[in-house]
């Protein structure tokens, strides 16, 4: 009996979970360093659509990205991506653009399933993991993917 | 908690890096004719720390070269020989050697046997004219070895107790009860020595130990005060060792009247018990050995009652005894003179728990008023830099909220910020003056390259440098290191011709290799140049046109070509030299230049050499800057880019081309660049006409006249760097934070104008947009 | 027991040593970087117990620096050691005519050193 309980509170995990358009998706709280809400980004130029541009964070300069364009979601037209959550992956802080901020899940490992392999689904590379949590299917996140993008930038 | 010792070790290494700088200057100097002893001296003592520390930390290999360049140092400032131009290469070399063994003891790696052999069988045959090697030195004699720090507990070190110090308790010693010489009184009281064996020393054995027995004779000379030793403290120091009867004898006393102060009348024999050995004994003495008259007999253990009777001194003659009294006073008196120095150190001693103790660390607190200096960790300083770049950031923002609430009017408010102002660039200034360095130690540097270089491509070169003071950040002058190394290479391997070639030409058979520091309009400029061949334009076209850079039959300016070393893979040496052929093409330079958010660029005449000119900014956290307005982006420019400003009007306009736009000036044409476009803001304008220009300039020779929507103002930002994580972006350097919080871009000129697509006018085929949302 | 000692090299990395070995010895250090520094710290201190000096220093050798500490009536006394890498005859001999008391060879044991300075302190 003890070898359950305890192998299942290593297994803990707490995830964030935030909502983009209709999807529901959750990153690692250790990865998240604090949420903001939405200010106006001063836009870099020759940047990727997902790329807003930069806000003033304390005095640092902190790229912000747009996730659902990042994850390539239909851009949703009552808009109101309003809260940004800052994030620390791969020595970077990144701000990461969202709809709202829905609560702090503690999942357990052995609740996570790999995504299904869809070969034309390109998010498949974003999103590392997905859990049922009331009949409602969440996202976990892969922060590093998302973030890097692999390509240079300049023109 | 820290290990001391591993942070003096460390703290040791630093300090060899200036000794080395220091050592390296003086030979330069030196060799150059500078015949101030003290310069020779100064190489001398480099290099005596260095071995002194070195022994202490036990560095074997460090230390027995260390050893044998101090000797050859010290022959040199003896005077005993003239070092010739080839000591000098010698000398500098093993200066290399010493450097490399550093690095190497610091790093726990090693260096090759063969070459630090082949650098000491050099200083020998510089040493070798000399009949006997050094009775000063002895090399075998020298043990190096590491000092442990562990020191033992206090009170019980060696073989001094605390107990000791029962004695100074009492003032003189109980001279007054010195024993003359007739009688047999066993006088203990000199000593502590009624205590008990057991009670000293950790070395003390078991009582039950055999006993040695000495029989000292000691009578210091005057010399022997004059040396600020202390008969006192030694008769302590032996009583200390064991039981022991003192007897002072006076007999050389002379009456008061003939006293000669600085004379020495008394002697004293001592009778020692003890279990330590007869070395222990001697140990005493060793300051003064030569200083008195000194026997030291010793009988075996068990040898029954000491005759104590008869002490080993002329005690047939003695003086007469009577006036017991005149005796004892004269003894009080001249013994009292010359252990004059004896009392203050006990009272010293005792008064000390009453007196203020000095600073705990009293040491390099009372600084001489010659530049000293603190040593400080960079982390700390990095901290301060980003903190008072904050500062100022927060200054503006103030400014702004006072001046937007309406309170700046007030003149005291108006005022405050203006000092505000002025304190907060004061204190920037200070601090980034903190992280200047003088690029000296990086020419050094190079000239220890430029040796190696030389030696490996056997060509004579002379090493030329201007203006090694020339203070740039510190963290600029580590990031130059690398592509300094290669240009220096290059240009010894590459640059020069051969000997033979340079003599053909009719130019002398030493090339000269010349690297500069210099401050100009704001920024650093390093030159490395060479009076060599220069660049060989044919051959370079060539080869851009085989690998497939150019297309065949380009026609290219001069400059142009020149530029195609900077072409990634680009190299024209037709063999790899042991050199420069290490893959590190200038291509790898120029990036790490711009990374610098300088500039590199050529000049060269064929026949004549070759010059690299780098520009850098002379601090990486802070600019001038323009701040304008763009499409309602705020954008700065760095001022030292600007020109002009250029008001457009269809009199200065001119269309070129079928989207290009330039501008006169004067009598120049400049290109005309929407800087809206250009960064993907926005398409170009109908008219250009009555809008206003910036004349920017990144190079020599580049420029363009780029279209803004206005200036809003002229200040200093704060330089924030953009993560990498989306790579360089064109015609971005960096941002700023401004007062409003707002963050502004900071333009790079330089990529601008160099990538500008110069689209001022929208043609049929509607142009894309390379960028993101306006 | 406190001592007070003035340590006069002009190596940190000896002074730091020094410092060391001193301290824990329970004895309160002055420290100078060659001999004008030391004749200035010496003069704006109180009276050390023993000083203890380099001999190769700029501006003011240890040879120097050890005549001068002792033409002044109040120092004649004072126990003075020498710090030398050798202990070959000529240099004790010259240490000895400059004025000092008694030398330390280096690289020194710091047990050893100690006691020297207990020794010429008493």
């Amino acid at each position: 009996m003890t070898d359950e309980v305890q192998d299942s509170t290593a297994d803990l995990t707490e995830y964030l979970s935030f909502r983009i358009g209709a999807q529901e998706y959750t990153v690692d709280i250790m990865s998240v360093r604090e949420i903001r809400g939405w200010t106006e980004a001063t836009p870099l130029p020759h940047t990727p659509d997902y790329v807003r541009g930069v806000i003033n964070l304390r005095g640092t300069v902190l790229p912000i990205i747009d996730l659902a364009a990042r994850l390539a979601l239909p851009p949703d037209e009552n808009n109101d991506r309003s809260v940004v959550i800052v994030v620390h992956e791969n020595d970077e802080t990144v701000g990461l653009l969202v709809d709202a901020v829905s609560d702090i899940l503690t999942i357990s490992r052995t609740d996570l399933q790999s995504p299904p392999d869809m070969a034309g689904d390109n998010q498949h590379r974003f999103v590392s993991a997905l859990i049922i949590e009331d009949e409602r299917m969440i996202r976990i996140l892969d922060l590093h993917n998302t973030l890097s993008t692999g390509e240079r930038l300049a023109a | 908690m820290s290990d001391p010792m591993a942070e003096i070790k460390a703290s040791f290494f630093l300090e060899c890096e200036e000794l080395l700088e220091q050592l390296q200057d003086g030979l330069k100097r030196f060799e150059e004719g500078d015949d101030d002893p003290e310069t020779i001296n100064e190489v001398f003592r480099a290099v005596h720390s260095i071995k002194g520390g070195a022994g202490a930390f036990g560095l074997t290999a460090l230390v027995s070269f260390a050893h044998i360049f101090e000797t050859s140092m010290d022959i040199v400032r003896s005077g005993e020989k003239t070092p010739n131009a080839d000591d000098y290469k010698t000398f500098l070399h093993a200066s290399d050697i010493l450097c490399d063994l550093v690095i190497a003891s610091r790093d726990e790696t090693e260096v090759s046997k063969a070459r630090v052999d082949e650098s000491v069988v050099a200083l020998q045959a510089f040493l070798g004219e000399r009949s006997e090697p050094e009775q000063e030195v002895d090399p075998v004699d020298f043990q190096p070895m590491g000092v442990s720090m562990d020191l033992p507990p206090i009170g019980n070190l060696g073989n001094i107790s605390p107990s000791t110090r029962v004695s100074s308790a009492s003032p003189l010693p109980d001279l007054t009860s010195f024993p003359d010489a007739a009688a047999d009184d066993n006088l203990d009281k000199t000593s502590p020595s009624s205590q008990p064996l057991g009670s000293h020393d950790n070395k003390k054995p078991a009582s039950d130990v055999a006993l040695n027995r000495f029989f000292i004779r000691f009578r210091p000379d005057p010399s022997l005060f004059a040396s600020g030793n202390e008969p006192l403290h030694l008769l302590k120091a032996l009583s200390d060792l064991g039981k022991t009867i003192i007897r002072c004898m006076c007999d050389d006393l002379p009456p008061i009247t003939h006293l000669e102060d600085e004379e020495s009348y008394l002697s004293w024999t001592i009778e020692l018990d003890t279990a330590h050995a007869e070395q222990d004994v001697h140990e005493i003495f060793d300051f003064v050995e030569d200083l008195c008259e000194l026997t030291i007999e010793v009988n075996t253990p068990n040898e029954g009652l000491s005759t104590l009777s008869s002490p080993p001194t002329p005690s047939a003659d003695l003086a007469p005894v009577a006036p017991r009294e005149e005796l004892l006073v004269k003894t009080g008196t001249a013994t009292a003179i010359p252990p004059a120095s004896s009392t203050p150190p006990q009272n010293t001693a005792l008064s000390d728990a009453t007196k203020k103790a000095p600073p705990k660390n009293g040491s390099d607190n009372k600084a001489p008023k010659t530049g000293s200096t603190v040593r400080v960790e960079l982390d700390r300083v990095d901290r301060l830099v980003n903190l008072v770049g904050e500062l100022v950031i927060n200054q503006a923002m103030l400014s702004q909220s006072v001046v937007e609430s309406g309170i700046g009017s007030d003149q005291n408010v108006g005022a405050g910020l203006d000092e505000f102002m002025q304190l907060t660039r004061d204190i920037q200034d200070s601090v980034m003056a903190i992280r200047a360095q003088p690029v000296k130690s990086l020419f050094q540097r190079m000239g220890r390259i430029i040796r190696e270089a030389s030696s490996a491509v056997k060509k004579d070169v002379r090493f030329v440098t201007i203006g090694e003071s020339t203070e740039v950040d510190k963290t600029v002058i580590e990031r130059l290191a690398d592509p300094l190394t290669h240009m220096i290479r290059n240009a010894v391997d590459h640059g020069l011709e051969e000997p033979e070639e340079r003599l053909a030409a009719g130019k002398s058979q030493q090339g000269t290799v010349t690297l500069s520091a210099s401050h100009k309009s704001g920024k650093v400029l390093i030159e490395v140049s060479d009076n060599g061949g220069g660049i060989n334009r044919t051959v370079v076209l060539r080869k851009a046109i085989e690998k497939g850079l150019i297309a065949e039959g380009a026609q290219l300016s001069d400059a142009e070509i020149d530029n195609l070393l900077f072409l990634p893979g680009f190299s024209t040496a037709t063999e790899i030299s042991n050199l420069s052929g290490r893959g590190v093409g200038m291509d790898v330079v120029r990036n790490s230049i711009t990374a610098l958010g300088g500039r590199i660029t050529i000049f060269s005449e064929r026949g004549k050499g070759t010059t690299f000119a780098i520009s850098l900014p002379l601090t990486l956290a802070v600019q001038d800057g323009m701040v304008i307005e763009v499409t309602g982006q705020t954008l700065v420019v760095p001022l030292n880019n600007i020109i002009e400003t250029i008001t457009l009007s269809a009199k200065n306009l001119r269309e070129i081309g079928p989207a290009t736009t330039v501008v006169q000036l004067r009598d120049q044409f400049v290109p005309l660049l929407d800087l809206a476009v250009e960064l993907g803001f926005s398409r170009p304008r109908s008219t250009y006409d009555d809008c206003v220009a910036l004349l920017i300039s990144a190079e020599e020779d580049s420029m363009a006249a780029v279209v803004i929507d206005k200036i809003i103002e002229q200040r200093q930002v704060v330089i924030k760097g953009l993560q990498d994580s989306y790579g360089a972006i064109s015609g971005i350097a960096a941002a700023t934070i401004l007062g409003d919080g707002q963050i502004a871009l900071i333009l790079d000129s330089g990529d601008v104008i160099a990538n500008a697509s110069g689209r001022t006018r929208n043609t049929r085929t509607n142009p894309q947009r390379t960028g993101a949302r306006a | 027991m406190n001592l007070r000692i003035l340590a006069v090299d002009d190596s940190r990395t000896m002074r730091d040593m020094l410092n060391l070995a001193l301290n824990h010895a329970g004895f309160t250090t002055h420290l100078a970087n060659d001999g004008e520094h030391g004749l200035e710290v010496l003069e704006h201190m109180e009276k050390p117990d023993a000083i203890i000096t380099d001999i190769n220093m700029p501006r003011l050798d240890g040879f120097g620096f050890i005549g001068a500490v002792r033409s002044q009536e109040k120092y004649r006394g004072i126990p003075i050691l020498v710090l030398t890498t050798e202990s070959a005859d000529t240099l004790k001999t010259k240490a000895r005519n400059a004025g000092a008391t008694g030398w330390i060879v280096k690289p020194f044991d710091p047990p050893k050193l100690v006691r020297a300075l207990q020794l010429v302190t008493g």
